[in-house]
């Protein structure tokens, strides 16, 4: 009787405490996640504070045939994801190729000290950067002006209004911070390597070269794949801070600057058009939701230890 | 392990490749700091030089005679990281227990709950609307602190895998039967189990925060409110900011010879340094955390 009468207030009893522990965080990811996702409504919306956001008039797609008519769309469009491409593409090589030069070294503390030293730039602020970068680039006083392209007798750049090096720039920029963060996982996974299977291969007469390709890319390859896949699924996001602040927000660079963060951005807060900048955003979520669920289709084939869900 | 020539020649060529690929790394801030200590006029006729011609303390004098708004902006990035990481990691970590509990009825519920926001996201657009229109906060404290950073699903479920993978259901089942209530169990056996990975989370928490500057960007207009980051940024995007308007007339400067770039760089100093202070602390966890969160979200 007793047993019968405990069990329905028993799971209770036992879930209530744990509800309670979870309801902090629960209410933040509902207020600050999917509280959000129901204001999606206003890129469809012609908004007016007089009105309110609710009382607005609906005006169905208008907002999203008037973004995709201007050649913003195509450019920021291009730029997130031919940027999102190279830094993938270069990002792992140059990341694979430190962590196999790392694991080179006998000695733990250069290796420490070095990786200490490459995780340095991924640490610091995309505002520190920016400046870093305006020391080298800024017109007048700049290292690369002044101390390079001077002495050499070659013409003076102005960086900061010539839209074609910019390509370059964040490209190597972008690497040069995060590059020796990247090689942190491949590190891992190589020193995860059983030694014996280079042991045998040394006998066998394989050298170093060789062995890093018959052994160590092949063993790396899941986490390659998987790593890739990943950010594959984010390639329609970008830094905000690496396109609007390390090019100071330059008028003149937008053609190879623009991306959909900092065109969102800049719709909203500096030309005041939400209707065009939510309609942005939202084109920005469905898309990378999208790209998400299909790369994690894909990985769940390749790997299924692997997928995300 | 005997290496060959060829072996031992990989070695040293690895070696010199990581060298110089540590000291590119390190340049740009090595220019940034002998900037800082250059003489500004020098810094105008010869350019950013590793080799400056006249070395001068000039901006971190300058700094240090209008030393009370860089100390309040340090302030608030101090307060909003301890503050932020603090709330932080207390609902990331009481809301990944949960999770973590297979016996618990709901914890697949809330583990989707929480991954499904890394998924899809309403955009800026609604956030900001909700945030400045219905919890009005902007120009407060909570502005740096509330939107984006303080818990996202990537930490929660990095959190949620740590409890699950190294604290046993069986430590947790035997100190209830001894009858530790669920508030117990979490504060008194899950967490003093768990500091690496609490200290793994904080350090990505904390960083963030310190690095932050875009909830300024959105929702703080009064500069009494700009962390370090933003009160770069405002130098940085407006030289004319130091010589005119608020800060100018504060600090009563001689607008002709106001040191700018150098002081500019010596604040990126300034704000490079608390990070510099963690970074040995950071080494050792940093490798863990991005092993554990690389692998599966």
């Amino acid at each position: 009787m007793t047993a019968r009468r405990k069990s329905p207030s028993k799971p209770l009893k036992k879930t209530l405490p744990l509800l309670i522990l979870a309801g902090p965080g629960l209410l933040y990811f509902l207020i600050n996640s999917y509280f959000p996702m129901f204001g999606v409504f206003i890129a469809f919306k012609d908004v007016n504070y007089a009105k309110g956001i609710f009382g607005s008039d609906w005006i169905g797609f208008k907002n999203f045939t008037f973004l995709f008519q201007t050649s913003d769309a195509w450019i920021m469009t291009r730029n997130t994801l031919l940027y999102n491409l190279a830094f993938i593409a270069l990002g792992t090589i140059v990341s694979i190729i430190i962590a196999i030069l790392m694991s080179e070294l006998l000695n733990k503390l250069y290796s420490k000290l070095f990786m200490t030293g490459l995780i340095l730039p991924n640490l610091i602020s995309m505002i520190v950067l920016s400046l870093l970068v305006f020391a080298f680039l800024n017109a007048d006083s700049g290292f690369v002006n002044h101390s390079i392209l001077r002495p050499l007798g070659l013409p003076e750049i102005n960086w900061y209004s010539e839209a074609k090096y910019w390509p370059y720039l964040l490209v190597l920029i972008q690497i040069w911070k995060t590059a020796g963060y990247g090689s942190i996982v491949y590190f891992a996974s190589i020193a995860g390597i059983d030694k014996s299977i280079y042991e045998s291969a040394k006998i066998d007469g394989a050298g170093k070269l060789k062995q890093i390709r018959m052994i160590t890319l092949p063993l790396l390859k899941p986490t390659i794949i998987v790593l890739v896949l990943m950010s594959m699924g984010r390639i329609f996001n970008s830094d905000f801070g690496l396109f609007y602040q390390v090019p100071m927000n330059s008028g003149a660079l937008y053609s190879t600057t623009q991306t959909i963060d900092t065109y969102v951005y800049r719709a909203l807060m500096q030309l005041n058009d939400i209707g065009m900048s939510a309609a942005a955003g939202l084109y920005q979520s469905l898309v990378g939701f999208a790209l998400v669920l299909t790369v994690n289709a894909i990985v769940k084939k390749v790997n299924p230890e692997n997928a995300l869900f | 392990m005997i290496q060959t020539r060829g072996e031992r020649a990989f070695t040293v060529f690895s070696a010199v490749v990581m060298i110089l690929l540590t000291v590119f790394a390190f340049l740009p801030f090595l220019l940034i700091v002998i900037a800082s200590f250059t003489e500004e006029t020098a810094l105008i006729r010869n350019g950013y030089s590793f080799f400056p011609e006249h070395t001068s303390l000039e901006a971190y004098r300058y700094i240090k005679s209008s030393a009370y708004i860089f100390i309040r902006a340090y302030g608030v990035s101090f307060l909003v990281t301890i503050l932020g990481t603090a709330i932080g990691l207390l609902i990331t970590s009481m809301l990944a227990y949960p999770m973590s509990r297979s016996d618990f009825k709901y914890h697949n519920t809330l583990a989707f709950v929480v991954f499904f926001t890394m998924l899809f996201s309403g955009g800026i657009v609604p956030s900001y609307i909700m945030w400045t229109q219905y919890f009005h906060i902007k120009n407060t404290l909570w502005a740096l602190i509330l939107p984006n950073l303080l818990a996202n699903g990537f930490n929660v479920l990095l959190v949620r895998n740590y409890f699950k993978n190294n604290v046993p259901l069986e430590i947790i089942e035997a100190a209830q039967i001894d009858g530790a209530s669920e508030l117990r169990t979490f504060f008194r056996i899950m967490l003093p189990l768990s500091m690496p990975v609490m200290a793994t989370v904080g350090m990505f928490m904390g960083l963030a925060y310190w690095n932050d500057w875009i909830n300024a960007l959105y929702f703080v207009s009064k500069p009494q409110l700009y962390g370090i980051q933003n009160l770069l940024m405002q130098l940085m995007s407006n030289i004319q900011f130091l010589n005119s308007g608020q800060a100018g007339s504060v600090l009563g400067a001689d607008t002709v010879s106001l040191p700018s770039t150098a002081v500019r760089m010596a604040m990126a100093v300034l704000g490079i340094v608390p990070v510099l202070f963690v970074l040995p602390f950071m080494q050792k966890y940093l490798t863990r955390g991005v092993v554990i969160g690389a692998v599966k979200g």
